[in-house]
């Protein structure tokens, strides 16, 4: 059947940081593959369905997306908002968990035997943080993609015990090619931010390409906020789909 | 953006959640990204039993407009209840 098309989604389990068993939701094209890689890194609202949804949506587009529940520790049988607000209450995920777990998911999808044997990230607001520190820490990854995040570049009073390293202090590790999302309207992060964190990445020669949408503020993918920006979000979405065609 | 920014606040009482009344510990206060209401930003209050553990959380996440309008109800009730008692 030519045009047949289907994708299954549901719950995985696999070993994150420290050996730790953690859920993830899965979404993959019904094929032989391979296919590509993605890690969805969702946003501090947690593991929530708007996420969901963007882990189908890259199954729809060909690739094996996988997205760690990264407050599964907190409320394991639990609903994802009560896990994210005791994570929260908690003072967050540490980067270290983080790296773990994203860690953990790489190593699922090269254990699966529709998979191409090549990885991306893609992360929103925190998630689009800690993709930016992934970028600069994992060797397991072949791309990333930094949708809105903010707080790359950190003050001193901004750092913690769970996030001691501001990711842009990681810029001179970043060896794949990174693609970054941003609104103009945002204030976190905000235009000026960008364009610093633009002038480390041009300084240590990281092969990077940065679009900036006008009329657009933080979060412009949420269809359920005000937020939304139905042009700019569709016109940013081909050009995730660009980057991740051209690098996986 | 989301952040981790949270402020506590001691409670002493009780809150009634899906499986009852519970004693209270602490109110969780925030002001970030909501996980229901359909707002880019929301003044959400997690009143808590355990901050570690999920049972016992009633939840609410309101407009910052709301929330000033709460903050000045308490106000209000909290005057005119200690007049009227005579505790003020």
């Amino acid at each position: 059947m030519p045009n047949y098309e289907g994708l299954l989604a549901e719950t995985v389990t696999f070993e994150g940081d420290g050996g730790d068993v953690i859920n993830a939701y899965l979404a993959r094209p019904l094929g032989p593959g391979p296919y590509p890689g993605v890690i969805v890194v969702h946003h501090m609202p947690g593991w929530d369905e708007a996420t969901k949804e963007i882990t189908r949506r890259f199954a729809h587009h060909g690739y094996v997306a996988v997205m760690p529940n990264l407050h599964y520790r907190e409320a394991p049988d639990s609903t994802p908002d009560d896990a994210a607000a005791i994570s929260r209450s908690a003072g967050g995920v540490s980067d270290d968990r983080f790296i773990g777990d994203a860690e953990g998911a790489a190593r699922y999808l090269g254990r699966l035997p529709y998979y191409s044997g090549s990885t991306g990230i893609i992360g929103f607001c925190s998630g689009g943080r800690q993709t930016y520190l992934a970028a600069g820490r994992m060797k397991t990854i072949n791309a990333a993609v930094d949708c809105w995040g903010g707080r790359v570049i950190a003050k001193p009073e901004e750092l913690t015990e769970k996030q001691p390293v501001a990711p842009i202090d990681y810029t001179p590790n970043i060896t794949v090619p990174l693609l970054g999302i941003f609104g103009q309207d945002d204030s976190s992060p905000s235009p000026e931010q960008v364009n610093a964190t633009e002038v480390e990445l041009k300084k240590h020669g990281v092969n990077y390409v940065f679009h900036r949408y006008e009329g657009a503020g933080h979060g412009f993918f949420a269809s359920d906020r005000p937020s939304y920006r139905p042009v700019q979000a569709k016109e940013a979405w081909g050009e995730v789909f660009k980057f991740f065609g051209a690098n996986l | 953006m989301c952040t981790w920014i949270i402020e506590k606040a001691e409670m002493e009482g009780s809150a009634k959640g899906p499986n009852g009344w519970f004693k209270l510990a602490q109110a969780n206060v925030y002001y970030d990204h909501p996980y229901d209401a359909p707002m880019d930003h929301a003044l959400v209050i997690d009143f808590v039993k355990n901050p570690n553990k999920p049972e016992g959380r009633v939840a609410i996440e309101i407009s910052a407009e709301s929330a000033r309008r709460l903050i000045g109800s308490i106000q209000t009730a909290l005057e005119t209840g200690e007049r009227e008692h005579s505790l003020g």
